[in-house]
């Protein structure tokens, strides 16, 4: 319970952060408080270009910061469902908040959306992934990349290893990293990363059909195939190439590790790059960064979307409105993304201040062909909750290939 | 004229009344919602769908369960035995009247004032391969040291028991200590008068004559295992893999993160119904102790 007790002090210390945060309340009208978990310091500036922008167009944004994705949503819901919802509320991209669509407690924003004409500027996945019942629900604020493989270009030139375009050109140079004795892959023993780590391999052995069998319709068929076959075969060999420290390292020392060049390269998405630039590190100079797929399709991207929940007043209604619109007006849009490290939502945005990574990851996402929606948005949490399990058990484990896919078959079934 | 007893009967009860409506609503009234939650479809938000007992069937053929019951097995029992163990020796080494007790005292009961949170991160670091205590050792010059336990499934647990027993055994000390000094003088004067060694004594004398400490001790110990969370999420996360995942870990995890309230109060109500039937039949026997020695 000691855990619970740390995350109500953590929610304390944020609500108190409230008053350096907020705009005077010049308007009381427009008063809006949103619920997020962008505690960082990359993250907090990023918000704050929201927060600023709100205010600016006659809002007051009200932070109530929660430190922690899961601590924040359970915030929010609750609230939500005890009738003192806040104004917004983040979820990541995906399926988190259809439950609340269903249960009529979140109002839609797709008046304010034609306003703006989003349809035509935003990724359809994006689209697809906000909207319920016809119309959009949630406001999507960025897109991240998650199958980034990013790289130390010195470390990679001393052992004589070219960029990687797929796993089986990434093994190869991971091969000659552990020739040299340094670490080949930097990793974080964590689920989540397990996952994460899978799914880079999964899109480049299965690419896009394998891939949208295995996340949105858990397909059966999708396990009997070679392509799935080979991923898992793939996957489990990148175990040899992780140290001993990987199981209880957190991902920004893994990154740490790149950073250094104790080790060669690391799956992560583009979140990773914070803590290149904090290093004093400059994209495709001192790092590298490559999606890994060897039919040339496979960006897998999420973000973050904020939800805004039916309240009462009409006046509060009038400021969400206002929210939504405010979170993707381009200018606000590009200078989050300078902030955060992501990728704007909007498509019709300046895209020359990105850097030369998040300049790649543009190109991804302008190319319909190259979009897939992650794991999260296709999968209800349930679901892809009980897979990563099963991933998991085989990283960490002497499963097999087969009797990995004999626990994917029966999570499949249990979760249909 | 039974009137002064009746309304001394009276303000108690009515004194009574808030806690016992607080138990009934609190505890009685979410045990039993709990239970009903785990009998339908709800996964984000709570619903009435009947689904029947579909959620323990899941719940049962879900390998991360299964698992977590083992090692809260596992772990409850090498936890409580070698803490029990560990602990009373330190209060016989401690009952040599030593020198500076209060200091050997305080440094032994020291783990104990730490939460489980601080102690699953000391632990972490310093069972860390590439930091803790394998490093050091090969820095010292050791270079075939391996000390890697917490990164193999087959050996995590133990990870556990160490940092678990290092936050425990001082208290079962403390406990033991006073049970010790509970023990009257006269038994070690007649037990030298009769001239057996110093050891004989503790272990067929004294031990059978500390059996309310063990017991108060056990009681303890059991309370920390049923409840491990934070240690396991401290320490390792449940990983690696989900080798060592604990019930309660599944609850929370479900409950919030995974978004599916009935499979997560179905994995509650079973660590209930399991406690209870381990709680039960020791409960009835002491009413049956207690029965008997009032006849």
């Amino acid at each position: 319970m000691t855990m619970k007790a740390l995350t109500a002090v953590a929610a304390v210390m944020a609500a108190m952060s409230i008053p350096a945060m907020s705009i005077p309340a010049i308007a009381q009208d427009n008063k809006a408080e949103v619920i997020h978990w962008w505690t960082s310091g990359g993250e907090s500036a990023a918000v704050k270009v929201f927060a600023d922008q709100f205010g600016k167009a006659g809002g007051a944004w009200v932070d109530s910061a929660v430190a922690g994705g899961v601590n924040a949503r359970t915030a929010a819901i609750n609230r939500t469902i005890a009738g003192n919802p806040p104004a917004a509320m983040q979820f990541n991209t995906g399926k988190q908040f259809d439950e609340l669509v269903e249960g009529g407690l979140l109002t839609d924003i797709d008046a304010v959306a034609t306003a703006n004409n989003w349809k035509a500027n935003l990724p359809q996945a994006l689209i697809d992934a906000t909207t319920r019942q016809g119309k959009m629900f949630a406001a999507p604020v960025n897109i991240h990349g998650q199958n980034w493989l990013f790289y130390n270009k010195e470390l990679l030139a001393k052992v004589g290893a070219k960029e990687p375009r797929n796993w089986d050109e990434a093994i190869e140079a991971l091969d000659k990293i552990k020739a040299s004795g340094a670490i080949p892959l930097a990793f974080s023993g964590a689920k989540n990363w397990e996952r994460l780590l899978f799914n880079a391999v999964l899109v480049d052995k299965g690419g896009p059909a394998i891939w949208s069998a295995f996340w949105a319709k858990r397909d059966p068929a999708v396990l009997k195939s070679p392509e799935l076959r080979k991923a898992a075969d793939t996957y489990k060999k990148l175990k040899d190439y992780t140290d001993p420290g990987a199981s209880s390292r957190v991902w920004n020392d893994a990154t740490g590790l790149v950073i250094q060049g104790k080790a060669g390269m690391q799956i992560m998405g583009d979140w990773a790059k914070g803590e290149f630039s904090a290093a004093g590190k400059a994209p495709e100079k001192d790092y590298g960064c490559v999606i890994l797929a060897s039919g040339s399709h496979g960006f897998i991207f999420g973000g973050d979307v904020f939800a805004f929940p039916k309240l009462k007043d009409a006046n509060a209604a009038k400021a969400q409105a206002l929210l939504a619109k405010t979170m993707l007006d381009p200018a606000a849009q590009i200078e989050f993304s300078l902030k955060k490290g992501s990728l704007p939502a909007r498509l019709d945005v300046d895209a020359s201040r990105l850097d030369a990574c998040a300049q790649k990851g543009m190109k991804y996402v302008l190319d319909k062909n190259q979009q897939l929606p992650s794991d999260v948005m296709l999968a209800p949490p349930a679901v892809w909750g009980a897979i990563e399990d099963v991933i998991s058990q085989f990283w960490n484990t002497a499963m097999t290939s087969e009797q990995f896919i004999d626990k994917l078959a029966v999570a499949f079934k249990q979760n249909q | 004229m039974a009137s002064p007893r009746m309304s001394s009967r009276a303000s108690a009860y009515s004194a009574l009344l808030p806690a016992f409506i607080v138990l009934a609503v609190v505890y009685i009234g979410s045990t039993v919602w709990t239970m009903w939650m785990s009998l339908t479809g709800s996964r984000m938000l709570p619903n009435n769908n009947f689904v029947g007992l579909r959620n323990y069937e899941i719940l049962f053929s879900n390998d991360r369960w299964i698992t977590s019951v083992h090692n809260l097995a596992f772990f409850g029992v090498l936890f409580v035995a070698i803490s029990l163990a560990l602990g009373f020796l330190l209060a016989v080494a401690i009952d040599q009247k030593v020198r500076s007790e209060d200091s050997w005292r305080s440094v032994y009961l020291y783990p104990y004032s730490m939460s489980f949170v601080v102690t699953g991160l000391v632990w972490q670091w310093l069972l860390n391969p590439t930091l803790g205590i394998q490093k050091l050792v090969r820095d010292m010059g050791f270079e075939t040291f391996t000390f890697d336990w917490i990164a193999h499934a087959e050996t995590v647990l133990y990870c556990l028991v160490i940092a678990g027993v290092w936050h425990a055994a001082g208290l079962v000390m403390a406990i033991m200590l006073a049970g010790l000094r509970g023990v009257d003088e006269d038994i070690w004067k007649a037990a030298r008068v009769d001239g057996l060694p110093t050891w004989r004594v503790y272990a067929s004398v004294v031990t059978p004559m500390l059996g309310a400490s063990f017991a108060t001790a056990g009681v303890l110990l059991s309370t920390s295992v049923v409840r491990l969370y934070d240690l396991s999420v401290a320490m390792t996360r449940g990983g690696p893999g989900i080798a060592s995942e604990v019930p309660a870990k599944f609850v929370m995890d479900h409950l919030f993160e995974r978004a599916n309230i009935s499979l997560a109060t179905a994995a509650a109500t079973s660590m209930l119904i399991t406690v209870i039937a381990v709680v039960a039949p020791y409960m009835y026997w002491r009413t049956r102790v207690a029965a008997r020695g009032r006849a």
